[in-house]
């Protein structure tokens, strides 16, 4: 029997943990697979990084707990690096830029930034955002919700990331985006635990390397994900 | 899944609608209403088996035992259902890793605790990190139906602990009197007849158990509320063939049927149950029926 020690810190199999429903960046196809920006964008890294991965869903609210207790190795589904979080885990470097939230209402409805009631996926950069603004906040558990809360007049706008409002304001009739965009938090990276720092090097290196080729540019133009780098 | 699915775009409205349910992503959702009987079935004697160690233990005469059994029943009954579901499962999962780790990594010399991490040698995994998805989520549903058990098992406790109280002094008296010793009077005279008193409670908690399967999904295991709210969400074009409004309402119209039917069934299979049970028994009921006989 090989020591612990010399098992230490190395992966197999590195377990990618993702939410599965916030397209472009991650969501569950026809047939069931998770696919999206990041299905395609870690696949490359792990590629890179020579390692076999597979991929996990899990609900948003438990996605941090179950990382650092070990379920599985990487965080990467669209969150946001904070430093609220950067407390608890580790991120790599950004693999998007600072990407821009939007407002999503109902077509011609002006926003009242002060007294309104907004929407926002519960434990978000967005919903800190709104509790920050002074606004009335509704949290939801899941992205599609809060689509709904506006549809059913439950909230007057919601905040977002643009990536994933732009299409569903491109298809329905009623919605449309209002407002200026705004940038906050510090781009979306992979999170890891922080005592699994060779992980995290090696796909730092991997998103070094696609970002110096040009193949990640690519990947986030095909995926409509914002400005590239 | 059928040939004729290639393009859905061109298809009549109940072709696509064919094409639609027949998707890989619905296929997870029939799989789920399959994991969602596995789990109750199992997982119902198993809290019936909980709740009957931790009535026994309560009514004990051995202290440190009654003890137990009254801090468990009091505990879990006392700590809310999400709360546990969040908490004592990943502290139950580290508890069984921490286990293995000191089994089989013992010249590790780094602390399990680092920050927040929790850091177990390769070796100690549970399941090992280079298993199949399919052996996480088999040991996910395990470690499920033993928190189901455990909790649903607590309240089981309380109901047959009344239960057992509630079997007539008389009964046990009379035992004691042919000189059946403390355990005979337990297996044969309280619990045949603990059963009619505990039944309505217990079905009580098989109603409540069937409708807690949502929880599941905090345990990462994807039940079918989960997927009912996934699949029923507004779809765009750009990320499926089949495109679709809001259509959450139906699919958990749906649910509501599945549920309303799974919980007649229910009833009336209950119900023969405590027709049987009530037979010969000294209640009103059991009366009644040796009347009518």
């Amino acid at each position: 029997m090989m020591t612990g020690a010399a098992l230490a810190g190395s992966h197999s199999v590195v377990r990618m943990g993702t939410e599965g429903a916030y397209p472009p960046f991650n969501y569950i196809d026809d047939s069931g697979e998770v696919a999206g920006f990041e299905r395609e964008l870690g696949d490359e890294l792990c590629v890179r990084a020579e390692l076999t991965c597979e991929w996990v869903t899990n609900e948003w609210d438990s996605i941090i707990p179950n990382l650092v207790s070990g379920n599985y190795d990487t965080i990467i589904a669209g969150m946001s690096i904070t430093e609220e979080r950067d407390e608890v885990i580790d991120f790599t470097q950004n693999y998007t830029q600072p990407d821009p939230s939007a407002f999503l209402a109902m077509e011609g409805m002006t926003l009242d930034m002060e007294g309104g009631v907004f929407a926002a996926q519960a434990n978000t950069i967005q919903a800190s955002y709104i509790a920050e603004m002074g606004a009335t906040l509704v949290e939801f558990a899941s992205p599609d919700e809060t689509i709904a809360a506006v549809r059913n007049g439950e909230a007057d706008a919601v905040l977002a990331d643009k990536a994933y409002l732009m299409p569903i304001a491109e298809e329905s009739m009623d919605l449309a985006l209002t407002g200026d965009d705004i940038l906050i938090g510090g781009g979306v990276g992979m999170g890891l635990r922080e005592s699994d720092g060779e992980l995290r090097e090696k796909f730092d290196a991997a998103i070094q390397s696609m970002k110096d080729d040009g193949s990640l540019n690519a990947l986030i133009e095909k995926w409509e994900i914002g400005e590239t780098f | 899944m059928f040939d004729f699915c290639t393009d859905p775009d061109t298809l009549s409205d109940l072709a696509w609608m064919a094409c639609y349910l027949t998707t890989g992503k619905h296929m997870a959702i029939y799989w789920s209403v399959l994991t969602v009987l596995l789990l109750l079935a199992i997982t119902a004697p198993a809290a019936l088996a909980f709740g009957f160690a931790g009535a026994s233990a309560a009514r004990s005469s051995f202290l440190p035992l009654q003890l137990l059994g009254r801090g468990y029943v009091a505990v879990v009954r006392g700590v809310p259902d999400i709360a546990f579901f969040l908490f004592f499962v990943i502290a139950l999962d580290q508890f069984f890793e921490w286990i293995r780790h000191e089994v089989k990594c013992p010249d590790w010399d780094q602390p399990i605790r680092q920050g927040n991490d929790f850091v177990v040698c390769e070796a100690a995994k549970l399941p090992l990190g280079n298993s199949a998805q399919w052996v996480h989520e088999t040991y996910g549903f395990f470690l499920a139906v033993l928190t189901f058990a455990i909790v649903f098992g607590a309240f089981a406790a309380n109901v047959l602990y009344g239960a057992m109280r509630a079997v007539p002094r008389a009964q046990m008296e009379t035992a004691e009197a042919y000189g059946m010793s403390q355990r005979q009077c337990f297996w044969r005279i309280l619990v045949p007849q603990m059963w009619v008193f505990a039944l309505p409670g217990l079905s009580n908690l098989w109603m409540v158990l069937i409708k807690a399967t949502p929880l599941l999904f905090l345990l990462g295991v994807e039940d079918i509320v989960y997927w009912a709210r996934e699949l029923g969400g507004a779809k765009t074009a750009r990320f499926t063939d089949y495109p679709h409004g809001d259509w959450r309402m139906w699919y958990f119209l749906a649910l509501l049927v599945f549920y309303l039917a799974f919980t007649r069934v229910s009833e009336l299979v209950l119900d023969r149950i405590m027709t049987r049970l009530t037979k010969g028994q000294a209640t009103t009921a059991g009366e009644a029926q040796r009347k009518a006989a």
